[in-house]
């Protein structure tokens, strides 16, 4: 059984964000640069996946600029075995990476196909749906357990409020969520192996796909600064201002 | 020029999500549509229809849709998208499942998240957890969006009632077998829900020690959430993590104590309308976004606490 694992370069999740002076987005200059966290889980839950011998190959699959190939070897040097990697200057918005994505799929006929909830950059929760409706497949977003068999995957969600369960007919689609596995550490030996491995290189032309632009991004801004609070010099004190200052508590 | 709401309900209760989704409905378009989709959910379809300023309720009530399904939701909403210029989910784990869906069905864009309505074509959405605020502008004929409903006041019941329209069933999606659905049975409030939330941080020290929290959240009808710190020392449950990773959550009050205020928690909370946070450590950066601190051991002020509310 082959997987599929998508896998995004972003701005490290400790590092600080910082607004660029003209408002036209985010200075990435001279940040530090990871493996998106929902991707490391996506990537560790595959091989997790293979150890077990469930999944035969893992073919992990980005999208970006020259430097996120780097994702590719870090998710190869987690245990995938090969790469897609599909070039594109833009700074693509989620329909778009789902198009492109469809296209591997439709390509590569994985099983299954997994990817973090979100991008920590752009937090916009949309690419795996997306890309389960576009190739017509079952989808399971927020994935806490994912126990695969030979046709279908059985996935627990966390959702609001409490957890569900679906058993998806493969080939489907999974989106994880922080609780469904703590992604292991690089090895010094598989960093090495990985630089041998193949990355693939397609362009959106290649693969057929035409990008449409939908949203124009018109400025990008610091959120409002909370204004300076107060200290208080005891629980009494702070109680009263609850009630009678914040009117937060009667 | 019509908008359409997608419902939030457990099929018996219409949560104020939707009342949130309707004011930013009204905001984009002139007339709004609710939608809802749910089994036996009279009293929520009723509950809508009295909604201000709501036009129609168009209710999809079948048995697969007690626990539906991202393509069941989506092939509805689907079926009369063609008939708005705006289709408006709240951003819960609902919405952001199924609305993508749709949005893709439609070769349109998501807008994820809204925390503001420009104009009908303009939003404000954070990225970066919020560290970053983005206005962008839709050039989609149907603006598909998910809205952070606690950034929008709660449209009230009016004195008209809305016109009900039943839409057919839609097939069940063959490809996805629902096995069963728990919510925690807790009597708190749900984290992302709640009026107040009190988070605890490593500083608590134990899991046992975080139960300290209970009893305040008790006597306060608070939620208990947790940073990412006391998540991983194994102190708390994941799904009770608050940040950038975790939940994010805007209550009216929110009190943290024992966290040191790291940017990824920051992120999950600093919405809060009032900050509390009490720390021994006086150079805490949570302190430099709390309305009011307090400098002191929690093991004292923690009961100290209990026994003055």
């Amino acid at each position: 059984m082959k997987i599929l694992v998508a896998v995004k370069r972003t701005i490290d999740a400790y590092v600080k964000v910082r607004v660029k002076s003209d408002n036209t987005g985010v200075d990435l200059s001279n940040a530090k640069m990871a493996m998106n966290p929902f991707c490391e889980i996506a990537v560790e839950e595959a091989v997790r996946l293979k150890e077990k011998g469930l999944a035969t190959e893992i073919v992990a699959v980005t999208i970006g600029s020259d430097k996120a190939q780097e994702q590719l070897r870090e998710a190869m040097a987690l245990g995938a075995d090969r790469s897609i990697y599909i070039q594109t200057s833009d700074e693509l918005e989620p329909i778009n990476i789902a198009k492109l994505l469809a296209a591997v799929v439709q390509k590569e006929q994985p099983a299954l196909i997994l990817l973090g909830k979100q991008a920590i950059d752009s937090d916009n929760n949309q690419v795996g749906q997306m890309l389960a409706a576009l190739c017509d497949m079952p989808q399971a977003t927020f994935a806490s357990k994912v126990v695969l068999s030979t046709d279908k995957v059985v996935v627990s969600r966390d959702v609001d409020g409490g957890e569900q369960i679906l058993s998806l007919q493969l080939p489907a689609v999974v989106t994880t969520d922080l609780r469904l596995n703590e992604p292991r550490f690089k090895k010094l030996p598989d960093i090495m192996k990985a630089k041998k491995k193949i990355i693939e290189v397609f362009t959106p032309e290649l693969l057929g796909v035409v990008l449409k632009s939908h949203i124009t991004t018109l400025s990008v801004a610091d959120p409002p600064p909370r204004k300076a609070g107060i200290k208080v010099q005891n629980v009494a004190e702070l109680v009263h201002k609850l009630k009678n200052e914040a009117k937060v508590i009667a | 020029m019509k908008a359409l709401v997608i419902a939030e309900h457990d099929n018996h209760i219409l949560k104020g999500a939707t009342r949130a989704l309707v004011t930013a409905a009204l905001q984009i378009a002139e007339h709004v549509d609710v939608l809802v989709a749910g089994n036996k959910c009279l009293t929520v379809v009723t509950a809508a229809s009295q909604i201000a300023g709501v036009s129609n309720v168009l209710v999809a009530d079948h048995g697969n849709l007690q626990y539906p399904t991202s393509e069941t939701l989506a092939a509805l909403v689907l079926g009369i998208a063609a008939d708005y210029i705006g289709i408006l989910a709240a951003a819960t784990t609902t919405g952001k499942n199924f609305l993508p869906r749709v949005a893709a069905r439609l070769d349109v864009a998501q807008i994820s998240e809204i925390t503001a309505v420009i104009t009908s074509d303009t939003f404000v959405r954070p990225i970066y957890a919020g560290n970053a605020l983005a206005t962008v502008k839709s050039t989609d004929s149907i603006k598909v969006m998910t809205v952070r409903t606690s950034a929008f006041i709660e449209t009230p019941t009016g004195n008209t009632v809305a016109e009900i329209k039943n839409l057919a069933a839609v097939e069940s999606s063959i490809h996805t077998m629902f096995i069963s659905e728990t919510m925690s049975e807790s009597l708190r409030p749900e984290l992302t829900a709640a009026r107040i939330v009190i988070s605890g941080g490593r500083g608590l020290g134990s899991a046992e020690n975080f139960h300290l929290l209970d009893k305040v959240a008790d006597k306060l009808g608070a939620a208990i959430g947790a940073s990412r710190a006391a998540v991983d020392s194994g102190y708390a449950a994941n799904d009770m993590q608050v940040g950038q990773t975790g939940k994010v959550v805007a209550p009216d009050l929110y009190i943290a104590v024992a966290i040191s205020g790291a940017i990824q928690h920051l992120a999950g909370m600093k919405e809060s309308k009032v900050i509390v946070a009490i720390n021994k450590d006086a150079e805490a950066p949570i302190f430099q976004v709390a309305d009011y601190g307090l400098v002191a051991d929690l093991f004292i002020a923690l009961p100290e606490l209990e026994a003055l509310l």
